[in-house]
């Protein structure tokens, strides 16, 4: 295998790996302190046990997210160390905000997790509200530096050389806003349908458990929310590729040609050699809309980029149908979610509304994964956008391929460790107590 | 440069909090491959709180290294890209077999495949940590790509000297392990256990340490007569030798925290006397030049950024960590 493919296949399924367990660590803190809040507020002890469940499920995601994390941060080295060179003076500020967060994190994660018994109530309380905090800040700082890459700014280039850093300049870049609020709200939305989809599973086998029940009503509160709110946030994404990074809404367009009024396409198999689009489903005017907010103007297409500058249409595109169309899908679920919750409220229970949560299980995450791909893939060929190439930071080790083998082969026997632990450890809130490996 | 000396004061103080948190945490399950099942229980208990904070001081040193001295980073990570990886894997599998080994809920074949896991890679990670420490003093690390892949990717650290200076980080781990778990041992029998593992260490530790030494000089080092022109180093080694009398009195009486608090002063001195001897040097290279504190350093605006960080980050980050260790260990002994 060509090690420059190597590289960036070892770096994709570390991404695609550990962005799952960022979202669940940057959300499942805060179901689990709403839990708590309850369970403190109306004394009942199913919000308490929950509460309980959720901070053990927090400890292993936490754990693998730790880890799978600093595996990162040293890969954007071991795979890219020209990236590194140059960027290291300038988004390393991010990081180092984001590793004070992180620390706080799991200081109070600790606290929160052992410390039931050991610190007063309120401070107990406190200790899981700085973990939801400090979590959902330590992503938007990551988020951040990964904005930069699409949007570079603070420094000037000059014969291959950084000169006038400016850090803060890079780190509030034009994409830091879109790109964080997009991937918070992601992260919301994706890791509370699939919370809702495992105790709708479980409610269906134990019909009426109070303990399912209230935790699908805590999850989806803040799933639905978040399912409505992010096409809004889409918008702002759309309008600041458009802006930024042409090429890349092209891409997810499969606009092969500079179009005023543009259509957006839906669905479809985009023919990169012809430049065109077959089967898809055309909407006259709405692409220039959505990308600048006017029925009539100018969209650039694939032909303002030479050829060689493109970035893989057909990935792009299908990643990016794929986005929307969960996204879709969540929304829609949040909507009768709330609609239900003010008026016919016994549909809540009803066998159809627990199955279809369950389908929605890995949906959002679907869904995030297809967004970094579009993300990432979009800004395609270059690390740093339009500054340097991805091919000229990989490493000069030869041999790349190994590496990505075996990490490929021990992150997927952690995703199925993982999901035999989680299984275990759901079917363990219905199992005789004494046979559980409790330590609190 | 006081900007620059404050940075490295941080890193020095994260390698430091690294070394004798992290490493102890590392060192239980080297401690965990000696004592077997005696030991699991405690060593679970004690670790379970605070490794992943404790973990976090890597992860602060290596942000230091990107954004202060980027050159210094992309340096190990392109050239000690092998000893990295495997570090990376061990930390992977220490961190995720220790957290399901301690969450399953079934003790069936699965918690004797992590208990495996956690003691390999707890002694396969701070092996390869010290086999990079000893690779960026013996320079033999190139400043370009040019030669053989061994010459460029594995002749820098597989060599005897690398070997032992990861024997002896090894073994400073095992024994700082050691003598932290006196602190949680619950009865007679698993102290006994956990001061004999102690004393063994503790000898292991100063013959590896004095083998560093001999064979520093077979690579013409001058490890002696460095050690010799600073007396910030021969200080170090007159307190650290000044202490151990101490040490074993206060194993031999029980008194846990001054035993915790000497091994740290202990340790404290290795890591500023190999410092001393380093100082201004980052990592030796092979054509006989140095990538130093100074000619690898970020440009200014860089640095006066990162120390805004890091002072924030103290702030913050240095009573969060005094409460979680009040809460978890200096209270040890009112909870059973």
């Amino acid at each position: 295998m060509d090690d420059f493919l190597a590289a960036r296949l070892q770096m994709t399924v570390s991404f695609v790996f550990h962005i799952v367990f960022a979202c669940i660590g940057m959300t499942m803190p805060w179901l689990m302190f709403v839990a708590e809040l309850k369970w403190i507020k109306t004394g009942r002890k199913v919000y308490q046990d929950l509460s309980k469940a959720w901070a053990r499920g927090v400890a292993i995601f936490f754990a693998v997210g730790a880890v799978s994390g600093t595996v990162l941060s040293f890969e954007l080295g071991l795979l890219w160390p020209k990236f590194m060179e140059h960027a290291g003076a300038i988004i390393g500020m991010p990081f180092s905000w984001e590793g004070t967060a992180f620390f706080l994190e799991a200081i109070a994660l600790g606290i929160f997790l052992y410390g039931r018994n050991r610190v007063n109530k309120r401070i107990h309380l406190i200790s899981g509200l700085v973990v939801g905090i400090a979590g959902v800040v330590s992503g938007i700082f990551v988020i951040a530096a990964n904005a930069w890459m699409n949007s570079p700014s603070g420094f000037d280039w000059v014969n291959g050389q950084a000169i006038n850093i400016d850090p803060i300049k890079a780190m509030f870049n034009n994409a830091w806003f879109q790109q964080a609020l997009h991937m918070t709200i992601a992260a919301f939305a994706s890791t509370s349908f699939a919370v809702a989809g495992v105790h709708a599973f479980m409610l269906l086998r134990h019909k009426g458990n109070e303990f399912h029940r209230g935790a699908i009503r805590i999850a989806l509160a803040f799933g639905a929310v978040a399912a409505i709110l992010q096409p809004i946030s889409g918008d702002i994404s759309a309008k600041n590729v458009a802006k930024l990074q042409p090429a890349k809404l092209a891409a997810m367009e499969s606009l092969f040609k500079t179009s005023k009024p543009a259509a957006l396409v839906i669905g479809g198999i985009p023919d990169e050699e012809k430049e065109e689009v077959k089967y898809g489903i055309h909407i006259p005017h709405l692409l220039s809309f959505l990308a600048h907010g006017d029925l009539n103007a100018e969209v650039e297409g694939l032909d303002k980029t030479s050829k060689e500058n493109w970035p893989p249409v057909v990935i792009v595109h299908f990643a990016f149908q794929i986005m929307v169309f969960m996204g879709m899908l969540m929304m829609g679920a949040g909507i009768l979610f709330l609609i239900f919750n003010f008026k016919w409220k016994e549909n809540l229970d009803k066998r159809w509304w627990l199955k279809l949560l369950v389908w929605l299980t890995p949906v959002g995450f679907i869904a995030v994964e297809a967004g970094w791909i579009v993300t990432e893939v979009g800004r395609q060929p270059w690390i740093i956008y339009g500054i340097m190439k991805t091919k000229d930071a990989v490493t000069p080790m030869p041999g790349v391929q190994y590496p990505f083998y075996l990490i490929t082969l021990i992150y997927l026997v952690l995703t199925f460790l993982v999901i035999l632990l989680m299984r275990r450890q759901i079917f363990a809130v219905h199992m005789n107590s004494q046979n559980i490996n409790a330590h609190d | 440069m006081l900007m620059t000396d404050f940075i490295i004061l941080v890193l020095g103080i994260a390698v430091l909090f690294y070394v004798l948190l992290g490493g102890a945490d590392f060192g239980a399950g080297i401690v965990e491959l000696l004592t077997g099942k005696r030991g699991i229980d405690t060593i679970s208990k004690a670790i379970a709180p605070v490794w992943e904070a404790n973990h976090i001081w890597l992860i602060l040193a290596v942000v230091i290294l990107f954004n202060g001295f980027p050159l210094v980073y992309t340096t190990l990570t392109t050239y000690l890209h092998i000893p990295l990886f495997i570090i990376l894997l061990g930390i992977i599998f220490r961190g995720t077999a220790f957290t399901f080994r301690y969450y399953d809920t079934v003790k069936d074949n699965m918690y004797k495949y992590y208990t495996q896991l956690f003691r390999i890679s707890s002694l396969l990670t701070p092996f390869f940590l010290g086999v990079i420490l000893g690779a960026i003093m013996l320079g033999k690390i190139p400043s370009q790509v040019d030669g053989t892949f061994y010459e460029i990717f594995i002749a820098p650290w597989l060599n005897l000297f690398s070997f032992t200076t990861g024997i002896f980080l090894t073994l400073l781990f095992g024994w700082l392990a050691a003598i932290y778990l006196l602190g949680e041992a619950r009865d007679d029998e698993s102290f006994q256990t956990f001061a004999k593992t102690s004393r063994t260490f503790f000898v292991l530790l100063i013959v590896s340490g004095l083998s560093v030494f001999l064979v520093a000089e077979m690579y013409e080092l001058n490890f002696f007569s460095r050690f010799l022109h600073s007396s910030v180093a021969i200080g170090c080694v007159l307190v650290a030798t000044a202490i151990i009398p101490f040490l074993w009195a206060g194993i031999r009486h029980r008194n846990n925290l001054l035993t915790r608090f000497l091994a740290s002063v202990q340790t404290a001195c290795i890591l500023t006397g190999w410092f001393a001897i380093q100082f201004p040097v980052m990592i030796y290279l092979a054509d006989g030049t140095a990538l130093t504190i100074q000619n690898s350093q970020a440009p200014e605006r860089t640095m006066s950024l990162l120390v805004y960080a890091l002072v924030a980050g103290i702030l913050l980050i240095f009573p969060a960590f005094y409460y979680l260790f009040k809460v978890f260990k200096f209270s040890q002994n009112k909870q059973s």
